[in-house]
Parts: C-alpha cells; sequence; structure tokens
C-alpha cells in the first residue's frame, strides 16, 4: 500500500523536478496516443520536440517562430503568475488580449496614412478628418492603448469581485467571449478596411512603417514584443523577489488571515494582480496585431491567453521558470504544426497534447508537499 | 499484585530524527485516575497514540488485562474497551450536538434514540447537554461534553483526556472532576494528560512523568509539591518570574465603547468594551475561548476598524487606521493562532519577520526589501529568544508550537512596543517556555510599556496581571488589582455560575441577554 506523508517543508528538490517528469511523461503518453492514432511515435516525438530547432530542412523557418511564439505566452503568462500567487486567478487573459489588440490597431488605424478619412460606426460616419504625416510617437501610443485596453478589460471583473463579491475565474472566462463578439464585430464593421472589398478584417498594419512591429533583427523572430517580455519577466522578478508589493501578492496568497493581520487589503490586490495580468495580456495583443497577426481579423486569436495559464504553472509561477516553459509551450506549437503538416496528425491531438502536460504537472506536484512511503506492514483494513 | 486494567513494557518508538518513547513502561491499574505529565515534545501523545492504536510502536508490547494488546486502528481500541478525548475538538459546526456524535461513531443507532442515550448519559454523570442544539453555538465547556458523552456512549474501560481543562472555567473544571471521580467509583480508568500541576495533585493518585521520551518517575503526585513535579517534568530548576513593583505611569491605550459586529456567523460581537492600560502595567483578560478574544484583538489590531475615538494610543484616536499605522505609532499585538494568522506556514522565519516589522525595524526601503536586514533580525529573534530552529531560512510550519510562539511574541517584543496586546501568548507551550514568555512579557512592562494580555489560563493571568478583568459574551467587566482576587470571584466575573445551568435554562438565559442588548 502507498501512504502519503506530509512533507515538514515543501521540497525545493521536487519543486523544479515535477515540470521536467511531466515532460517526460508527456512525450510518453503522447506517444502512446500518437501510436494508437496509427503514427510512428518516435517519429512524432522527434518532429515536435526536435525538427523545429534541428532540422536543416526546417530549422530556418521554424527557429524564429519560437520566440514569435514564446514572447505573448511568456507576457501574459508573467502576470498571470502574479495573481496566481495571490490566489487570484484571471482565467480571461485571452479576453484582455484581444481588446488590447483592438485599442492598439484602432489608435493605428486613425492615423493610417489615406487622404481624408471617415470614422464610421455601424455604417454611419461619426466624423471625417485628414490624416497628419505620421509620427514617432505613434508606436509607443499604440503600446500605451494595448496596455490600456487590457488593464481596463482585467479591471472588469477585479471591481466586480471587490464590490459584489463575484467570482473572478467565471467573470473573466465570460468576458473572453464578450471579447470574442467586439472583435468580430470590429473586423466587419469599423475597423474594417475601407479598400478590402468588403471582406472582413482591418487594413494590414505591416504596410504603415510608424505603426508596425518589426522584426528588429532579421530572421531571428526578435520584435519588440520579445523586448518587453523580457522586460516583463524581469519586473516580474523583481517584484516577486524583492518588493514588499510582491511579498504581499505571495502572503495573500499562502495565508490570508496572516496578510490582513500584516496589513494587506485584500480588495486593493485584487485590483493590482487583475489590473497588472489584464495590462501584460493587452500588451502582448498589441505587440501581436502590430506584428506577427499583421491586421485585426475574426480569428485574430489563437488561443494564447489560455496556453498561458499552462505556461505560468509548468513555470512554477517563478518569472525564470515561466521563460522556459513558454519557449517549451512554443516549440509544441510550432512542433505540432509541422506534424500536422507532415504527419497528418489532426490539431486536437496537439492540444490533448498540451493539455496532457498541465495535467502530469498538477498531478505530480502532490510530490512537492508529500512524501511517498511504501507500508507493507501497517496496511491495516 | 493484581493484574492492571493496562501494562506497558518496553515501548519504544522513534520517528526520522527523533525517538519519541524510549523503553516506556507504565502500568495502570482498574479504577485509577493516572496522570501523564511532561513538556511538549516530551512523548505523552505519542505513547497515548499508540494506546489508542494511531501508531504502531517500534517496539515493546501493551498488555490489557494480561492479555496482549496490539491495536491496529482505533477502533480496536475502541472494541478492546479505549476510548480518548482530543484536545482539539472535532465537531462540525453546522450540526447538532447528537449528529455531531453519531459521526464519530462506529455503529451509530438512529438518531432519536441516540439523542435519547445522550441526555440519559448527561444527566447520569452531570454533564448538562442539549442533544438538538448546534455545535457552532456551544461554549468550549459544551464542546468539550459533545467529546466525552461521545466517548461514555461506548462503555470505555479506560479513558484517555488530553489536556481536558484547558479551556474551562474553573466552575466547569470541578463538574469535570466530579464526573470523573463518579467513572473512577464505577471501576473505570482515566489516562490524565495535562501540565497543571495543582489538578493532577487533586485529582490523580499515580503518576508517570515523561522526558525526552523516558519515564523519569512514576509516583503519588499528592506526596510531591507542584514544583517538585515541574522540576522533574523539565529536567532543571525552575524561578518563577520575578518582577519589581512599579508605580503605573500614563495611561497609554484607552478603548471607549467600543462595539463591532461580529464579523463572521459563529463569531462574536463587541459590546461597548471599555479599558484603559498605563504604562508598566499589565492587564489580564480572562475568558472561555469564543467569548469575543479574537475579535477583541482584531479591532485594536486594526485588522477590523472601528469608530476612530474608540481606540485611543497616548491620547491620539486610531480607531479607522489599520495594523501598519497602528504599529507606526506602537501599537503591536500577537494573536492567537499561530500557523495562518500570526505566521504565514510555508514561508521561512525570515520572510515571516516582515509581517510585522516591516517598517519598524526598516526591512523595507522605498518598498524594496532588504533581505539582509530580516535575516539578521531573524537571528536576532532566535538567538535572544531561544527559538530551537537551525536557522531562520526554515519554514514557520517546521518549527514546534513552542518554538514558534517564542518566535511570534519574540518578534513583537523586540520592537520595543509602546502598548502590546497578546491572546494566548502560551497555548499549548510547555512549561519552559511559557515561563520565558511570560517573563518576556514582564520585562517589557518593567521597561515602561502597556501590556495587555488576552488568556484562558487564569493562573497564568493571576501570576504575571496587575489587574484583571473577564470577557463574557463580548462584553468586558470592569478590571479588578489581582491582589486579593480569590478563584471564586475570578470565576463570577467570568460568568460561569450560569454556565452551569441546565443547558435549556442557559440558552434561555442568553436569549434574554441578546434581548437586553437590543433595547
Amino acid at each position: 500500500m502507498l501512504r502519503l506523508e506530509k512533507r515538514p517543508q515543501p521540497s525545493r528538490a521536487w519543486i523544479w523536478a515535477t515540470p521536467l517528469l511531466a515532460v517526460a511523461l508527456t512525450m510518453i503518453a503522447g506517444g502512446v496516443l500518437f501510436a494508437l492514432l496509427g503514427k510512428d511515435p518516435l517519429a512524432a516525438i522527434r518532429m515536435i520536440f526536435w525538427d523545429p530547432l534541428f532540422s536543416p530542412q526546417y530549422a530556418s523557418y521554424s527557429r524564429p517562430q519560437l520566440l514569435v511564439k514564446a514572447a505573448p505566452l511568456i507576457l501574459i503568462a508573467v502576470g498571470l503568475a502574479i495573481g496566481f500567487r495571490a490566489n487570484i486567478w484571471n482565467i480571461g487573459a485571452e479576453g484582455q488580449y484581444i481588446i488590447g489588440a483592438l485599442f492598439a490597431a484602432s489608435v493605428a488605424l486613425i492615423f493610417f496614412p489615406s487622404g481624408p478619412a471617415d470614422v464610421r460606426i455601424f455604417g454611419r460616419v461619426l466624423f471625417s478628418y485628414d490624416v497628419a504625416p505620421a509620427r514617432w510617437w505613434l508606436f509607443p501610443a499604440m503600446i500605451l492603448a494595448g496596455a490600456l485596453g487590457g488593464l481596463l478589460w482585467g479591471l472588469i471583473p477585479a471591481i466586480l469581485k471587490t464590490r459584489f463579491n463575484t467570482n473572478e475565474i467565471l467573470v473573466s472566462l465570460l468576458l473572453v467571449y464578450v471579447a470574442e463578439k467586439l472583435l468580430a464585430a470590429a473586423a466587419v464593421s469599423w475597423l474594417r478596411n475601407p479598400t478590402g472589398a468588403g471582406f472582413p478584417g482591418s487594413r494590414n498594419l505591416s504596410q504603415f512603417a510608424e505603426a508596425a512591429n518589426h522584426e528588429l533583427i532579421a530572421n531571428t523572430g526578435m520584435h519588440w514584443g520579445v523586448v518587453a517580455a523580457f522586460i516583463a519577466v524581469i519586473f516580474g522578478y523583481v517584484l516577486l523577489q524583492r518588493h514588499m508589493l510582491g511579498f504581499h501578492v505571495r502572503l495573500a496568497g499562502q495565508a490570508p488571515r496572516a496578510a490582513r493581520f500584516a496589513g494587506v487589503a485584500p480588495a486593493r490586490l485584487v485590483l493590482f494582480c487583475l489590473g497588472i495580468s489584464g495590462l501584460l495580456a493587452g500588451l502582448a495583443g498589441m505587440f501581436e496585431v502590430a506584428g506577427p497577426a499583421r491586421m485585426i481579423s475574426i480569428d485574430f486569436n489563437t488561443g494564447y491567453g489560455f496556453t498561458a495559464i499552462i505556461v505560468a504553472f509548468l513555470g512554477r509561477l517563478h518569472p525564470v521558470g515561466i521563460v522556459l516553459a513558454g519557449l517549451l509551450m512554443a516549440l509544441t506549437y510550432i512542433g505540432g504544426e509541422l506534424a500536422q503538416f507532415r504527419l497528418g496528425l489532426p490539431s486536437a491531438a496537439i492540444q490533448v497534447f498540451q493539455g496532457m502536460l498541465l495535467f502530469f504537472l498538477l498531478a505530480l506536484d502532490m510530490l512537492s508537499n508529500y512524501r511517498i512511503r511504501l507500508a507493507w506492514k501497517e496496511a491495516a483494513p | 499484585m493484581t493484574t492492571p486494567l493496562l501494562a506497558i513494557e518496553g515501548l519504544t518508538k522513534s520517528y526520522p530524527g527523533v525517538v519519541a518513547n524510549d523503553d516506556v513502561s507504565m502500568a495502570i491499574g482498574e479504577g485509577e485516575i493516572h496522570a501523564l505529565l511532561g513538556e511538549n515534545g516530551a512523548g505523552k501523545s505519542t505513547l497515548v497514540k499508540a494506546i489508542y492504536g494511531l501508531v504502531r510502536p517500534d517496539s515493546g508490547q501493551m498488555r490489557w488485562r494480561g492479555a496482549p494488546y496490539a491495536p491496529a486502528a482505533p477502533h480496536e481500541a475502541r472494541a478492546t474497551g479505549v476510548a480518548m478525548v482530543f484536545q482539539h475538538f472535532s465537531l462540525f459546526d453546522a450540526l447538532d450536538v447528537a449528529e455531531n456524535v453519531a459521526l464519530g461513531m462506529d455503529d451509530p443507532p438512529p438518531i432519536r434514540q441516540l439523542a435519547a442515550r445522550i441526555r440519559k448519559v448527561s444527566t447520569e454523570y452531570g454533564l448538562p447537554l442539549d442533544p438538538g442544539r448546534l455545535a457552532g453555538d456551544l461554549s468550549a465547556g459544551e464542546r468539550q461534553r459533545v467529546e466525552i458523552i461521545r466517548c461514555l456512549l461506548q462503555n470505555p474501560d479506560l479513558l484517555i483526556m488530553d489536556e481536558p481543562t484547558s479551556v474551562l472555567t474553573p466552575q466547569e473544571v470541578e463538574i469535570l472532576f466530579e464526573t470523573l471521580r463518579k467513572l473512577r467509583e464505577e471501576g473505570r480508568s482515566i489516562l490524565y494528560i495535562s501540565h497543571k500541576l495543582d489538578e493532577i495533585r487533586s485529582l490523580c493518585e499515580t503518576a508517570t512523568i515523561l522526558r525526552l521520551g523516558k519515564v523519569v518517575a512514576s509516583s503519588d503526585p499528592r506526596a510531591m509539591s507542584a514544583r517538585q513535579l515541574a522540576e522533574l517534568m523539565v529536567g532543571t530548576a525552575l524561578t518563577p518570574p520575578e518582577r519589581a513593583g512599579l508605580a503605573p505611569g500614563e495611561v497609554l491605550l484607552e478603548v471607549t465603547g467600543l462595539s463591532h459586529r461580529a464579523p463572521s456567523a459563529f463569531g462574536t460581537s463587541l459590546k461597548e468594551i471599555s479599558l484603559s492600560v498605563r504604562a508598566g502595567e499589565i492587564l489580564g483578560i480572562g475568558g472561555v475561548a469564543g467569548n469575543g478574544q479574537d475579535e477583541l484583538l482584531a479591532a485594536l489590531s486594526g485588522e477590523l476598524r472601528s469608530k476612530h475615538q474608540a481606540i485611543r494610543l497616548k491620547g491620539q484616536p486610531m480607531g479607522r487606521y489599520g495594523p501598519n499605522t497602528r504599529r507606526a505609532l506602537g501599537l503591536l499585538c500577537a494573536p492567537e493562532e499561530r500557523l495562518g494568522h500570526a505566521a504565514a506556514p510555508e514561508m521561512s522565519l525570515t520572510e515571516n519577520t516582515l509581517l510585522t516589522a516591516a517598517w519598524r525595524e526598516k526591512l523595507v526601503r522605498r518598498g524594496f526589501i532588504d533581505w539582509k536586514r530580516a535575516q539578521g533580525f531573524a537571528e536576532k529573534i532566535i538567538s535572544r529568544f531561544d527559538v530551537r530552529t537551525p536557522g531562520p531560512h526554515v519554514a514557520a510550519r517546521a518549527l514546534s508550537g513552542g518554538n514558534l510562539q517564542k518566535f511570534v511574541i519574540g518578534r513583537e517584543i523586540i520592537q520595543r512596543p509602546e502598548v502590546l496586546i497578546v491572546n494566548q501568548p502560551t497555548w499549548g507551550v510547555d512549561a519552559a517556555a511559557a515561563a520565558a514568555i511570560r517573563q518576556a512579557l514582564m520585562d517589557l512592562a518593567q521597561g515602561g510599556a502597556a501590556v495587555v494580555v488576552i488568556s484562558q489560563d487564569l493562573d497564568e493571568l493571576l501570576e504575571i496581571a496587575d489587574r484583571f478583568c473577564a470577557l463574557n459574551g463580548g462584553r468586558l467587566s470592569a478590571p479588578r488589582p489581582v491582589a486579593g482576587l480569590t478563584m471564586e470571584e475570578v470565576g463570577l466575573m467570568l460568568g460561569g455560575a450560569g454556565d452551569m445551568e441546565v443547558a435549556g435554562e442557559a440558552t434561555a438565559g442568553a436569549a434574554e441577554g441578546a434581548a437586553h442588548a437590543e433595547t
């Protein structure tokens, strides 16, 4: 019989060993899954984890994609981790990501160089203006707008929680669907490309130098979003390890009563955590719409906001761990696409694969708090 | 020589790094109240768990009326005739008494029948209890009665009681002792665990004293003084706390008309509380748990806000201020619950210094934590208050109760507060640590601070306090000087007398009291 014995304090070694073990178990279970689908499991695993980085055939395309995919995941996950540490559960980063992109794209499109322009809502002209030549401050203004959009969308569940004690998990999640509706409405009406022959989707921001999020070093995938993710990781690290506010975040998550005793105001903490995670998700949306996605479209969002939840946990809610987890998750995205395209794996299989990673991780987490003992002798019924 | 009810021979149990019981032998006779004495960590609970089938000894054996006895699980122990009343009650607040009793039985009868049996047993043994009341509405004494009756329904030959009087008023203690003596007359045996030596001397005829897992003495406690017993337990000579008389100075803390609604369903409302404490003085607040102690501490610490003028520190109103503003002004607190309130269990001792000392001790500069300084401060507490731990990096939950208590009280005292409020400073703490904490509180008062000690341990309050008042149902009695106060008078102040009536009348009385409060 197996018996669980609580450790006097959580094991540091296991806290960092469990993600690695979870990855290994996911590979095994994933291999079994692929075999059942009639694919060669070793080839599939190799295609997901190895080929995107090292195959001479695919690496030149895939390697830059690693940073492109990892940046939004890391940016969002750092924000989520701050909230999760405080037991404040923002599940709606996907929505905040969309709203951030909408805000940023709107700012850019107002200044799109196209001669005299109308601002329309549902076909009606709201006002007309002459576009002035774009300026250096446009990109920073878009960054601010993206951050503001995400912040506001994140503050909705925060205010509802502090005012009416609603559950932030439900509210933030449901606001994702509201954001998706807004995105669809924007893509077909007020942000629609006036020269796009009526197709849904905005103008292409990559044709607008001042608003585009260019690749900073050619063929590396390095864009301003990667820089922002890097800054966010440092910010998150300093906040959680060195700043009193980060200490209060951790304290409130571990021992809420002790936190009140230490003078933490729970409502302010809710506003901060949901606000900061919304802000970072909004930024991720901004860099995406101005960069890799190029435009607002109906299917602009691809689930970064949800995958970032896995990234946050896989990275142990620690900013440095999140960098590694974000890169790994980006790899499964790219490798998954490759396997889909080369081996004909269904796209759902790769989502199952990502889900399994979180599943194994959470199950194995028990090992850091408990010790497993074999107890044949004391196995009394 | 007659065969004892339970004989323990050479019992040894070790855990990684510690031998909890080392070759322990003792015998409990039929119809005997046997005391088990020892400091925290002496191995009392391991021994008792072995008897109750919760722990399996590494070696040694037990005999029940001469026959080998080795329970693999509590239900086997219960079947043999062993019952146990735990120190911490495991009752569900939202269920009534009968339902709670049924939950603890191996094979409960229908509730209606059970309720009748509860009534019968409770009148037989003089333990008034209404089976229909909700557990959440019961006083600590009544909650304990639920546990005792649950045990008595099993008709045990050996009843184990773990620190049963620590939450009772003197009058409740008397009632409990009557019951225990009645049980003895019926030929039942009782294994009585306590650190209150006077009680043991008045109740028990045999005592086994454990120190560091070994039996150090086995004797008749009535033939020894309380002091001798304590010294056997601790292994060194104890010095009773001392302090020179000091003329009280100016009023430091003044509370007037402090009222607060109960913050939770099973909490207690504070009603018109007034008190004042002077520099150099210790005010003791007695009362059975659940009468507003936690709420009073929260209102004073700033976790609950009140009318601004209701709390004044050296004349400055501070009812609306939060905990950190109050700390900055010199009002510090140490709550009762060590793990989860006074300290964060999973965090290291260094991190735990930040809970109350962040700004006062300048462990934080412009929002950034100075970890070196925090660690230095933790080390200072550890060395000055003799906290036994490998170092400040250890998680709070890994410390024993007494050591963590020394740490959280020490953390406040070392900050030189002008006013210190402590709730249950020595609850569940061994005798040596308790003495050290009391001495530290008295030294603090000696140095010119005003100290408020909230405690259920009346001996403790009478030992260290200058004035005593009682908290009962959220009301605070007028203070009286401790000098010349008798236990009888203290009991009456606690409202213990009312609690002794038949349960039904007591609730009627409480309802009446509530009606008065409304008007």
